[in-house]
């Protein structure tokens, strides 16, 4: 029998969250940093002081998506050593907590690991689905059929230079939520979140009913508040991130950075509840 | 007999090659979705699409365009100086059991290597978008200088993005660009070369692309890029042929090029492709040698994968990690290869050879004793694999090499790899 992912778990929480009359927190870490235990104890944390969805992300040689605080991490993690296999057992470590738990990742690893090999071991982690951001609509058939086979959600990304057209190539093919990047721009906390998010948001509710989650540019729950306004989810990473590297850097060691974690993901899941609900959820 | 006047179609159309005889399958690369067979497509965030998109769009109505095909060549012809010559070493022939060697000498082009053809294309291409500013990558500094020039005659703002170890081993090439009015930022992230300062660009692009056009150097990247570059790099052959065709009567035999992305070689190549009688031969660089792992022969020594936005050959780990290459060249030192090199190599219509360190210097020194040329150390690695060539074809062949740059930049790395340089006097030093 093939071993099913969590699919549906992310559904299950937006839909939940919907009936709070909030919106649901994602929260990005990398695997591996400051150490794959330590990586485990940090997502572990934040879910407990509030992130609904954990994003795993898989430390890569070349983050060209990414701004300086995400690749910094990624490089330590790569150079302790993390490996697939590690990102794999801390999926397992996470989504033992019950929230649905994706990976994010470049799309060479998972090619090398084997596409259907790496579905097969995310379901079998207990996985929910995975993030590829660059891996276009156009490419993804042989990734498609491997996680419809093993119940994963194939989570796609749309832009602000995005074509009504493509919005509707990409979500046809998305599962669980949308994944709306605020800005053109690589991954980084900023002053203020891409005032493109909202319009983007609208266009992509225009043509389908899942969920839609912003991404990038997030660091505080004040900010949070602000996209949760408009859209079914808050994904905040560079931050979280951000909170360890800094922890590690002044040396107040691991317990300080878990200390960092938990105060901001509370900020973070205060204000996904402060906003007044998205106007999907009302209708 | 000009090799100019003799395109009847002009020097960049691609549709050229749907046009030669006996093109067959050649001809359909790439697909709509940049596909050159298994390889190649478009392996970049949403964010980026559009501006592909546009690009694609915008080279496929310059190309039909008279005013645009005419305005590149005459820049090529008046500002770079082609068609480059043809020259026959004679001297070297001796040394190599007796073939017979044409050099295509991009070396004499302006800025000293192939990489003007490319961005007079490119650059003229991002003032019919209507973009002002311009970002590049560079290795060796070739592609950074030929880019930086190229916006200075044509009035662009220019970024160069340039690996913090290259900049030290090309210091002579980053004062250049400086001088041309660009800025070049050392990257200082990953490993510091090349493929670090591609990720520095896109990252660059992705948050700039409404204003800025991504020059990329070689026949890599994104579709449309592999096309793109590769149909402005066409005309080495499409000359060279002519050229070679004038003077000996016949097609060449075998042509050889080095491969760091493959813009030299798909250029010299790709106007040869339908000649099936000519084999073609690049020559990826071996470094310390393919067994010792440090090296840059994506070819031999990679497997298949996607980095930059292409599906290729890629130096990795078990886990899909980029590897780090090596080579003496700075401009061969990039851990993959262009899509369609890929997809030349899996049908079998083109070869690929390792040439290491040794062997390429050891070539330098040759070329530049027995004909006067001195040679960069990336155009050396197509020496010594024609070397080679030579002694497996014997005496009566004929063999065209792509001299794709000359050695200026590289004087500073041969002058201490053969220990050149006189010790200083007594207290000159420090
Ligand atoms: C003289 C010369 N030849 C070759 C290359 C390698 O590039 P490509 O393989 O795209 O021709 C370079 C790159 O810097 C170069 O400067």
């Amino acid at each position: 029998m093939v071993v099913q992912g969590t699919r549906g778990r992310l559904a299950d929480s937006f839909a939940a969250a919907r009936k709070e009359g909030r919106s649901v927190l994602v929260g990005y870490l990398p695997a591996g940093y400051p150490t794959v235990d330590g990586a485990i104890a940090a997502m572990r944390a934040m879910v407990e002081a509030g992130v609904d969805v954990v994003e795993v992300g898989l430390p890569y040689s070349d983050p060209t998506m990414d701004g300086p605080v995400i690749q910094d991490a990624a490089d330590a993690a790569l150079r302790g050593g993390v490996s697939t296999a590690d990102v794999l057992r801390t999926v397992e470590a996470v989504a033992d907590t019950g929230a649905p738990t994706l990976v994010m990742t470049y799309w060479n690893p998972v090619e090398r690991h084997g596409v259907e090999r790496f579905a097969a071991d995310l379901a079998a982690a207990g996985g929910a689905g995975v993030i590829t951001p660059d891996l276009p609509p156009e490419e993804a058939g042989p990734w498609l059929d491997a996680a419809g086979a093993h119940g994963l959600d194939p989570v796609f990304l749309v832009a602000p230079s995005s074509t009504d057209e493509r919005i509707r190539l990409v979500t046809s093919i998305t599962g669980g939520f949308v994944y709306a990047a605020s800005l053109m721009g690589v991954t980084g906390a900023r002053q203020s979140v891409g005032a493109a998010a909202e319009g983007l948001v609208e266009r992509v509710r225009a043509v389908t009913d899942l969920p839609v989650a912003v991404g990038l540019g997030v660091r505080d729950g004040g900010q949070a508040a602000t996209v949760a306004a408009f859209a079914d989810g808050v994904i905040v990473g560079s931050a979280l991130v951000a909170a360890l590297l800094e922890a590690e850097r002044a040396g107040t060691g691991r317990e300080a950075g878990l200390a960092a974690i938990r105060v901001l993901a509370a900020d973070l899941a205060a204000g996904v509840r402060a906003a007044p609900a998205p106007a999907a959820a009302t209708s | 007999m000009s090799a100019r006047s003799a395109g009847s179609t002009g020097t960049v159309v691609p549709p050229a090659l749907a046009a030669t005889p006996g093109a067959g399958d050649w001809a359909s690369v790439p697909t709509e979705l940049g596909h050159f067979g298994r390889f190649g497509g478009r392996f970049v965030p949403e964010a980026l699409m559009a501006a592909l998109d546009e690009l694609t769009a915008a080279y496929a109505e310059a190309i039909a365009d008279p005013a645009f095909v005419a305005e590149l060549d005459g820049l090529l012809a008046s500002y770079a100086g082609r068609p480059t010559p043809v020259t026959e070493a004679r001297r070297l022939t001796e040394h190599i059991g007796g073939a017979r060697l044409l050099l295509k000498r991009e070396d004499l082009a302006h800025t000293g290597s192939h990489k003007i053809n490319n961005v007079l294309g490119q650059c003229l291409l991002t003032k019919r978008m209507g973009k002002t500013r311009v970002i590049a990558e560079t290795g060796a500094g070739q592609h950074g200088v030929a880019t930086a020039t190229a916006c200075a005659l044509l009035g662009l703002e220019c970024v160069v993005y340039m690996g913090e170890e290259d900049t030290r081993r090309q210091a002579l090439n980053v004062a250049r660009m400086r001088l041309l009015g660009a800025e070049v930022v050392p990257v200082a992230s990953g490993s510091r070369t090349l493929k670090d300062a591609i990720n520095e660009a896109l990252r660059d692009w992705v948050a700039t692309v409404e204003r800025t056009h991504y020059c990329i150097g070689s026949v890599m990247g994104p579709h449309p890029f592999p096309m793109l570059v590769r149909d402005f790099q066409r005309i080495i052959g499409v000359e060279a042929r002519e050229q070679v065709l004038a003077l000996t009567g016949k097609l060449p035999d075998a042509v050889v090029a080095c491969v760091g992305g493959g813009s030299n070689a798909m250029g010299i190549f790709h106007r040869f492709i339908p000649d099936t009688s000519v084999a073609l031969i690049g020559c990826e660089a071996g470094g310390d040698g393919l067994a010792t792992g440090r090296h840059a022969a994506a070819i031999a020594g990679g497997s298949s994968g996607v980095l930059h936005g292409m599906r290729s050959y890629f130096l990795q780990d078990d886990d899909g990690q980029t590897k780090v290459s090596h080579s003496i060249s700075a401009g061969l030192d990039y851990p993959g290869i262009g899509p369609e090199h890929a997809w030349l190599h899996d049908t079998g219509r083109a070869t690929y050879r390792v040439v290491d360190d040794t062997a390429a210097m050891d070539a330098l020194a040759l070329v530049a004793r027995t004909e006067g040329i001195l040679v960069a150390i990336e155009s050396a690695h197509a020496f010594a694999g024609a070397f080679e060539v030579a002694r497996e074809l014997g005496p009566e062949a004929t063999i065209l090499v792509n001299c794709s740059g000359r050695g200026d930049k590289d004087v500073d790395t041969a002058a201490r790899w053969f220990d050149l340089l006189d010790a200083p006097a007594d207290g000159e030093a420090g």
